[in-house]
């Protein structure tokens, strides 16, 4: 562009380099790509973000204050509301952090049953990861297919507990319900779908895609480094390349009996850690969610019924202490910091969520990216705003 | 490195500025004078024998009854190459309590600090933004301390039990489950 005109008159178009003022944007809280109330503040430039600053808080419900004034059976139904998308992965990681302060230990028949769970729960807030991070960058289908088998799951649930999405299931020193008789073949059948329909239509309907590929592989990249700093944990944390699984490192509840392989970020299509990485991750991780519950099913077919209400004291009342105790929740680790002063509420229950600390780094990969791109960055650290705010 | 020697190391590098320690095996910890806590989280980052990159969590408990009355800051630490947990503590007076901020060492330390300053009142000096986090930017006081006490009125709006309702209670009236049933008594609870 030429800057003057040889009359010394400078047009408006025809400056050297465009201004443009920069302008602040308000990015949620009734955004649907903001997977709940979660507002951004972006400082914009044109198309590119200057600075990013989200606002959490919308949906705060004080659990950790209701904590303080139930006993420990009654946090179980709160604890579930935290990440209504996992809600078996919070139960359990509340119930191991009271069973290892009180010292319960339970039957390896619950313990098989707890990872059945656990893991159906994990495909399930995997499918609706992915689904819904698919509706995010532009493609509707991907997330009917998806959603369709996450029915699947939830119909297993209902069968067993009566509840489709927040169960109180896990209990601590046990579960409320024994599996129904039949649960082994159903959760075969669906086992046997989802390996042979589901995941080749999501490798190929997605993952593969060469769309989905170009669009995100190099987008939204966090550095080993960054991560760590920042405590990204879970498919975020593995894939920007680190292959560091509770359930292999500090297994719980017999994660240590089973074979299955800690899936990690390749940067096959571009740097590992980008938002194609983390999706990539927890694709992969659906299949070793199935490798365990096959292993678990054919365990339950081996073992004899055990009660299910075994080691469920009468009234949980664990001495005094505290205990840090962490579990992999399908969005990473889930950590409990619980004080006990000898009474029948807790003293203090401290909840680090995944999702929480996903958030707090958003800040630093959304400087310099496109408005675009914010969408599939909030997307991919697949935040639920329910445990961001408890 | 088990928690008896992470100990030693620290206590070898700063002598007196770890007041104590508790290292039975469910949660070791060591205390850490208020004024030393930057250097000491700083050191456990750096030293390669230590290592220890994470901060896995940061809570506030406030201990109103113990004596003397105190607040507590938590850090837990993790260790990505040495697969070794510990926890540092740092003791605070209730009235006015502050602890310099350790958002330099672990960038995940400033929204847990947002947060035990929201929810416990506890400044960290030196933070570069130092807001409330879940709670409405113009919300009073500091709800997870344990004299805290449900305000009357938010922003004009009636937040208490009414008369009304504290009248249908006396009566027998169960009005609200759990932390909401504002019967005189808790009947969900057992007294031991």
């Amino acid at each position: 562009m030429s800057a003057a005109s040889p009359t010394g008159f400078v047009s408006d178009w025809d400056q050297d380099g465009l201004d443009t003022d920069e302008m602040v944007v308000n990015m949620g809280p009734q955004h649907p790509a903001t997977h709940g109330v979660l507002r951004v503040e972006l400082r914009t430039d044109g198309e590119v973000v200057r600075a990013a600053r989200p606002h959490i808080g919308y949906l705060h419900r004080c659990f950790e204050k209701h904590c303080e004034n139930v006993d420990y059976p009654g946090v179980m139904p709160y604890a579930d509301r935290m990440d209504y998308c996992a809600a078996m992965g919070n139960t359990l990681g509340f119930a191991l952090t009271v069973e290892k302060l009180c010292g319960i230990e339970v039957s390896p028949y619950v313990q098989t049953v707890r990872v059945i769970m656990a893991e159906l729960q994990r495909i399930a807030s995997h499918t609706i990861a992915v689904g819904t991070y698919t509706m995010d960058i532009g493609a509707f289908t991907p997330f009917l297919h998806l959603i369709r088998d996450r029915e699947k799951i939830l119909d297993l649930f209902e069968w067993t507990c009566g509840a489709r999405l927040l169960y109180n299931y896990n209990w601590v020193g046990g579960v409320s319900h024994d599996l129904p008789d039949g649960f082994i073949r159903a959760t075969r059948d669906f086992l046997r779908e989802f390996e042979t329909v589901t995941f080749p239509e999501l490798l190929d309907l997605i993952i593969h895609n060469r769309i989905f590929v170009r669009r995100l592989s190099h987008v939204g990249v966090c550095s080993p480094e960054l991560a760590i700093s920042y405590d990204l944990t879970g498919p975020n944390l593995r894939g920007s390349g680190i292959a560091r699984d509770l359930r292999k490192d500090f297994p719980y509840s017999g994660y240590e009996s089973y074979d299955f392989d800690v899936c990690v970020g390749t940067g096959q299509y571009g740097p590992k850690g980008s938002c194609f990485e983390r999706n990539w991750v927890r694709v992969v991780e659906m299949r070793e969610s199935a490798k365990i519950l096959h292993q678990a099913l054919d365990r339950l077919e081996k073992t004899e019924k055990a009660d299910v209400h075994e080691k469920v004291p009468k009234r949980v009342k664990p001495p005094k202490g505290e205990i840090y105790f962490r579990s992999e929740a399908p969005r990473g680790q889930l950590g409990y910091y619980l004080v006990s002063d000898g009474n029948i509420n807790p003293y203090r229950v401290k909840v680090k969520s995944p999702c929480f600390t996903a958030m707090s780094v958003f800040h630093h990969l959304a400087k310099g990216m496109l408005i675009a791109d914010v969408i599939a960055l909030i997307g991919s650290l697949d935040i639920v705003l329910g445990e961001i705010d408890r | 490195m088990d928690a008896a020697a992470i100990h030693a190391a620290l206590v070898q590098r700063f002598g007196e500025r770890i007041t104590g320690a508790s290292l039975d095996a469910g949660s070791p910890f060591a205390i850490v004078a208020t004024d030393a806590i930057a250097e000491v989280a700083a050191f456990c980052k750096v030293d390669p024998a230590l290592a220890l990159d994470n901060l896995m969590c940061l809570s506030a408990v406030d201990y109103p009854k113990e004596t003397p009355p105190r607040m507590e800051v938590v850090y837990h630490l993790f260790s990505y190459r040495h697969l070794h947990t510990f926890a540092l503590k740092v003791q605070l007076p209730r009235e006015s309590p502050a602890v310099p901020t350790l958002e330099g060492v672990w960038g995940v330390a400033n929204w847990h600090e947002r947060e035990a300053w929201d929810l416990f009142g506890i400044l960290f000096t030196g933070h570069s933004d130092m807001r409330r986090i879940l709670l409405p930017d113009d919300w009073e006081g500091h709800p997870l301390r344990k004299d805290w006490q449900d305000p009357e009125y938010y922003n004009g709006l009636h937040v208490k039990p009414t008369p009304q309702m504290m009248e249908r209670a006396l009566a027998g009236e169960t009005i609200g489950v759990g932390p909401f049933d504002f019967t005189p008594e808790n009947k969900h609870v057992e007294e031991p």
